[in-house]
């Protein structure tokens, strides 16, 4: 069959863009099943929100959430305002997530920051079908996360390993596909755009409150350079 | 713990509306099937760029350059990064090579 074939060759050329999140992500699963624990929750509880919600940051944040008087409404508009950058996400990969069928779904539902870096930035080889290339890089960083916060849940008591700092891990995945992103492109302003008005505004604006002024400014700054920028396109 | 189970499942809920509103909603303004503004078109071939810096900067949010540390980890560590990947090219040696130098910085010379 030529569909299983492929199915299968998709599945191992995407695994190894999704290994270093296979570290940052176990590792990050089991902080969060251990600090789940730690506020007196059971296993089920990481494990069910890891799968459900799939947004590293949000989650910590929503195990919070369950500790303050009941508020359905605020719980709707923090998890608005701290994921506003999926948004950004998205308009990139409208044109890159079309015309996948059913799996298009899937891809958007699972799009967290380290499935969206890798499928936006990836030169997927010619013979491997896209759009199984990018339902696994997505699948696979769904499993790590699950896993972890399984094994933090469950073992969280258990730990004794010094893992400070390894949460770096994600920070380190990050800079490496900017640096890729860079050297690919052939001019940079809207990767300085992005870098330093998202730096001004967390000055500014503080860890809490960056994002949303910081995509503002980034939206406006990127709208006055479009002339500009299309004429390099168009030149190129 | 304050809430019953059932609030506890609708703040959860609450909390996988947002973030599922956040990732879906730019694919439901613009469907496919539809032509994209040529605006929005151009967004989307500059933001995947700007965005990758935001997330950048969005790791060093709860980082304070004023107290604790300065930010001084961070900054040898992402240095550490970018040197080993423009030299070797290798991401999982880049990586492993930022983020083993940023524990021993944490653990053993910050701490």
């Amino acid at each position: 069959m030529k569909t299983r074939k492929e199915i299968e060759s998709a599945c191992r050329a995407a695994f190894p863009y999704t290994f270093p999140i296979l570290t940052g992500f176990v590792f990050l699963g089991i902080a969060y099943g251990i600090y789940m624990h730690s506020l007196g929750f059971s296993a089920i509880y990481p494990i069910l929100m890891s799968l459900t919600i799939f947004a590293g940051s949000m989650e910590f944040v929503a195990a919070n959430l369950l500790l303050v008087p009941f508020s359905p409404v605020s719980a709707l508009f923090l998890t608005l305002m701290i994921n506003a950058r999926h948004l950004f996400y998205g308009i990139s990969m409208l044109d890159t997530y079309k015309g996948l069928g059913k799996k298009k779904f899937y891809l958007i539902y699972g799009m967290c920051d380290e499935s969206f870096s890798i499928n936006c930035t990836v030169n997927i080889p010619k013979n491997v079908d896209k759009g199984w290339f990018m339902f696994f890089v997505t699948f696979f960083n769904h499993c790590y996360w699950g896993i972890g916060a399984a094994i933090g849940g469950i073992f969280g008591s258990l730990v004794r390993f010094n893992t400070e700092g390894l949460d770096f891990v994600m920070t380190a995945l990050f800079v490496v596909i900017f640096i890729e992103q860079w050297m690919k492109e052939k001019k940079h302003h809207s990767a300085l755009v992005g870098l330093g008005l998202s730096a001004l505004s967390l000055i500014i604006f503080g860890g809490e409150h960056f994002i949303i002024p910081a995509m503002l400014m980034i939206l406006t700054v990127l709208t006055f350079l479009r002339k500009p920028l299309e004429k390099i396109e168009v030149a190129a | 713990m304050t809430m019953s189970i059932t609030q506890q499942v609708i703040t959860i809920a609450m909390v996988v509306l947002g973030t599922m509103l956040t990732r879906f909603l730019p694919f439901i303004v613009f469907p496919s099937n539809k032509p994209t503004p040529k605006y929005v078109q151009y967004l989307g071939r500059v933001l995947p760029s700007a965005v990758l810096g935001l997330l950048i900067i969005y790791c060093f949010k709860d980082v304070s350059l004023l107290s604790g540390s300065h930010g001084i980890p961070e900054l040898i560590g992402v240095g550490m990064v970018a040197l080993l990947h423009c030299w070797k090219k290798k991401m999982l040696l880049s990586i492993a090579g930022g983020t083993v130098t940023y524990m021993i910085l944490v653990q053993l010379v910050f701490n």
